[in-house]
């Protein structure tokens, strides 16, 4: 048996393990310990380095092109930095993949990000390389004395897009790219219904001329096409679609702290809108159907709303296509902004890729990672890579550069390199900069946004699948994104949905089940007490 | 009392009986002429499927009435191991269509113990290659000969991700592709296709997609004979 003295010190034991073990567990787990980056001082050019660097394209060749050619000049500066590249077309599959490498510390050096995902990234310790004193640093800084290329200063990147990167205060990625959200018209169409296209696109406009679009002959071709196909409406991205609506109508979404303030009235009002819309499938999203461009292309859609980094693919003359050459028809394309509820303060997002650094455990590598990520900033990288779509440099360095003000003044020369409808998007950025805006970022703010997306896809398919949008159907999605995207409910305002929505009627099977159930319990009752009722005669 | 309670006992297997009985599963017939967003249950084989990944898979299916294409179905990890071709699942979801592509999307399954394991063998439709009728194999196991290669791309210019491929039959041009998630650069049709070179003749078979067009994912290559 156990005596007292040995108990009391496999007690103590035992509680150090307990209060040692989460510290431990905790300090292994994403990061593998990793220490805080400190900036060396100065950068160790007699080792070899190998960094890894995952880049994102628009499934687009041109933009790969401009990486290698990026990565092979920097080579040629830093012959001691090998910098290996992994290409994703998809920021999901980017996320995802980061997620995974953390758990086993085999994040890549430099990634090309969104703030949001570095929200969540963050939540390993150390696991991000804090940019503040890499930004500030004399020599291996922005526009640092050491560095072999000529990028930018701190104060000629432009500040809005600067700005996007820090979360808490701290810099924790540089801007990449930028584009917004156009509106892409086929202008043709449009007149055709007999409306003309105002200075601004509204909200009330769009709705309109989409139902409109939407009679038919008797043959059930559209009059508008005549064809028997018409989406007049199409929405890329549903996650922006929602924050731009809330943010033009100054809704709640969040705060900047992270509390939770979706699930409000505006949201219900909007959602309840494009439900009619979607009911009479004059509204659709490319979750649903298909690219917008493809649609319009072929002469099957009005107004579609895609990234400015679309651009190539809009258009009878696109110089990328995915429809086939025989289903594509000559029409007009503006690019508009996209639809906005006071014409006079239009508001839009601001998105495009960003580039961020992983800490690792050896400094010297960080700093050669930093190296690189500052190189895309270069005029080279960025004049390049901004030709290759609707984007737009984040450096005044190169968007005020003679090479980009002579690519910019080209537009309409031919249909590749000066595609007009390509350049008319990123103008429309330049001229917007001061009307874009970000949502906050916090670690779920990934997850919101998604949330924000999936309720309009879930509000179209509702009403196509013959379910009534009604107050029920949105206090239960509250609740069904709220618990998918683990949102909080802890305030007052997220607790729309604590009202527990109706689970809606059992299936049949169920029903039978439970009806064969009652009757069995049913039956067995009866039984017992007719047998006591016998027994009891008997005993009378 | 005994009669009483046989009855009861009868009542009772009926309604349950009738709960089984409920389940009405979709022929290929009704699921071809079905409106999108509709309802379909269907007892499928899986034929193949792509690679799992958050929570979903996408599976190529098929039992002896027709195909199908059942996009981001929910599956556990776990269980996307059991999905292996022959397998049979009762799938619950909707129609959709997206780019051409009539898919069953929203979907969910559980397994259905079966020891046959159909599968689909390839159908020649190289004769139906550019017309009208193709598309009446949509998603279908299929097969088509003495195609000529006019061009092989990767999705992102160098081998890892799709191979786009373009072939030519009787002076018209088709597109097909090397699915990654199908058929990955792991895999020998991968590598095969990736081999390939413009003017060689090959034979194809596949999974009959559509993407604005037919677009077989290729799941075998080999040279005409």
């Amino acid at each position: 048996m156990m005596n007292r003295k040995t108990s009391v010190r496999k007690l103590a034991l035992l509680c150090v393990i307990v209060l040692v073990l989460p510290l431990v567990l905790t300090g292994c787990h994403g990061s593998g310990g990793l220490k805080e980056f400190q900036v060396p001082a100065r950068f160790d050019e007699d080792r070899q380095y190998e960094i890894t660097f995952w880049a994102k394209n628009d499934t687009n060749n041109n933009q790969v092109q401009v990486y290698r050619e990026a990565i092979s000049a920097f080579e040629e500066m830093y012959p001691n930095i090998t910098v290996n590249m992994r290409l994703y077309t998809d920021y999901g599959r980017i996320y995802n993949d980061v997620i995974t490498n953390i758990a086993t510390n085999t994040t890549p050096n430099v990634c090309i990000t969104y703030p949001d995902h570095i929200a969540t990234y963050m939540t390993g310790n150390n696991v991000m390389a804090p940019l503040d004193e890499l930004f500030a640093d004399e020599k291996y800084g922005l526009s640092g004395s050491e560095l072999k290329f000529d990028g930018p200063a701190m104060d000629e990147i432009v500040p809005e897009f600067l700005a996007e990167c820090a979360i808490d205060g701290v810099y924790y990625a540089l801007p990449y790219m930028r584009s917004t959200e156009a509106c892409y018209v086929n202008v043709d169409l449009v007149e055709k219904l007999g409306y003309q296209i105002p200075d601004t696109l509204t909200w009330d406009f769009v709705w309109e001329v989409s139902e409109a679009a939407m009679k038919k002959d008797q043959d059930g071709n559209f009059l508008v096409n005549g064809q028997k196909t018409m989406i007049p409406f199409i929405y890329k991205s549903t996650d922006n679609m929602m924050i731009s609506m809330l943010k033009q109508l100054k809704a709640p979404y969040s705060t900047d702290a992270g509390e939770i303030l979706i699930f409000n009235d505006t949201t219900r009002e909007i959602l309840k809108t494009v439900a009619v819309h979607g009911k009479s499938q004059a509204f659709s999203t490319f979750k649903i159907s298909s690219y917008p461009s493809n649609f319009m292309n072929a002469g099957q859609c009005i107004f579609a709303i895609d990234s400015t980094a679309g651009a190539s693919w809009v258009g009878t003359h696109a110089p990328l296509l995915d429809i086939a050459e025989d289903k594509l028809v000559e029409f007009e394309t503006a690019v508009m902004t996209i639809p906005q509820f006071d014409p006079e303060n239009p508001r839009m997002i601001s998105q495009g890729p960003s580039v961020c650094v992983f800490n690792k455990q050896d400094p010297q590598e960080v700093l050669a990672s930093w190296l690189f990520t500052q190189f895309l900033l270069t005029n080279d990288v960025q004049i390049g890579y901004a030709q290759t779509e609707g984007y737009v440099p984040v450096t005044l360095k190169a968007q005020q550069s003679a090479e980009y003000v002579d690519y910019i003044s080209r537009m309409g020369e031919d249909n590749d390199l000066y595609y007009d409808v390509k350049i008319k998007a990123a103008k429309l950025l330049m001229e917007n900069t001061e009307n874009t805006f970000v949502t906050p970022v916090f670690n779920g703010s990934a997850s919101l946004r998604n949330a924000a997306g999936q309720m309009i896809e879930e509000v179209v398919k509702g009403v196509r699948r013959k379910k009534a949008v009604d107050d029920a159907f949105v206090d239960k999605l509250y609740d069904d994104m709220a618990s998918l995207y683990r949102l909080n409910h802890g305030d007052e305002q997220t607790t729309v949905g604590e009202k527990k929505a109706e689970l809606g009627p059992l299936p049949g099977m169920a029903k039978g089940l439970l009806i064969g159930l009652g009757i069995v319990w049913l039956g067995i009752i009866t039984y017992a007490a007719a047998d006591m009722l016998k027994k009891k005669r008997i005993r009378e | 009392m005994k009669k009483f309670l046989a009855l009861l006992l009868i009542l009772a297997m009926t309604a349950s009986f009738y709960a089984f009985a409920e389940e009405k599963f979709t022929t290929h017939e009704e699921y071809v002429a079905a409106e999108l967003q509709s309802e379909v249950l269907v007892e499928v084989y899986v034929q193949a499927t792509q690679s799992w990944w958050d929570n979903k898979i996408t599976v190529y299916a098929a039992n002896e009435e027709g195909a199908y294409f059942i996009y981001e179905m929910a599956c556990s990890e776990e269980d996307a191991q059991k999905l292996v071709p022959g397998a049979k699942i009762k799938v619950a979801g909707y129609k959709g269509e997206w780019a051409g592509e009539v898919e069953i999307v929203d979907a969910t399954f559980e397994f259905v113990e079966d020891e046959t394991a159909y599968i689909a063998e390839p159908v020649d439709v190289t004769e139906l290659l550019g017309t009208e009728e193709l598309i009446a194999h949509q998603n279908e196991k299929v097969l088509f000969k003495g195609l000529e290669v006019v061009s092989i791309t990767y999705k992102n210019d160098e081998p890892g991700d799709d191979i786009y491929v373009k072939v030519a039959r009787d002076g018209a041009e088709y597109d097909f592709c090397v699915e990654r998630y199908l058929t990955g650069p792991e895999t020998e049709v991968y590598a095969k296709v990736g081999a390939l070179k413009a003017g060689d003749v090959v034979d194809m078979e596949g999974f009959l997609y559509w993407y604005e067009g037919a677009n077989t994912h290729i799941t075998a290559v080999t040279a005409a004979e």
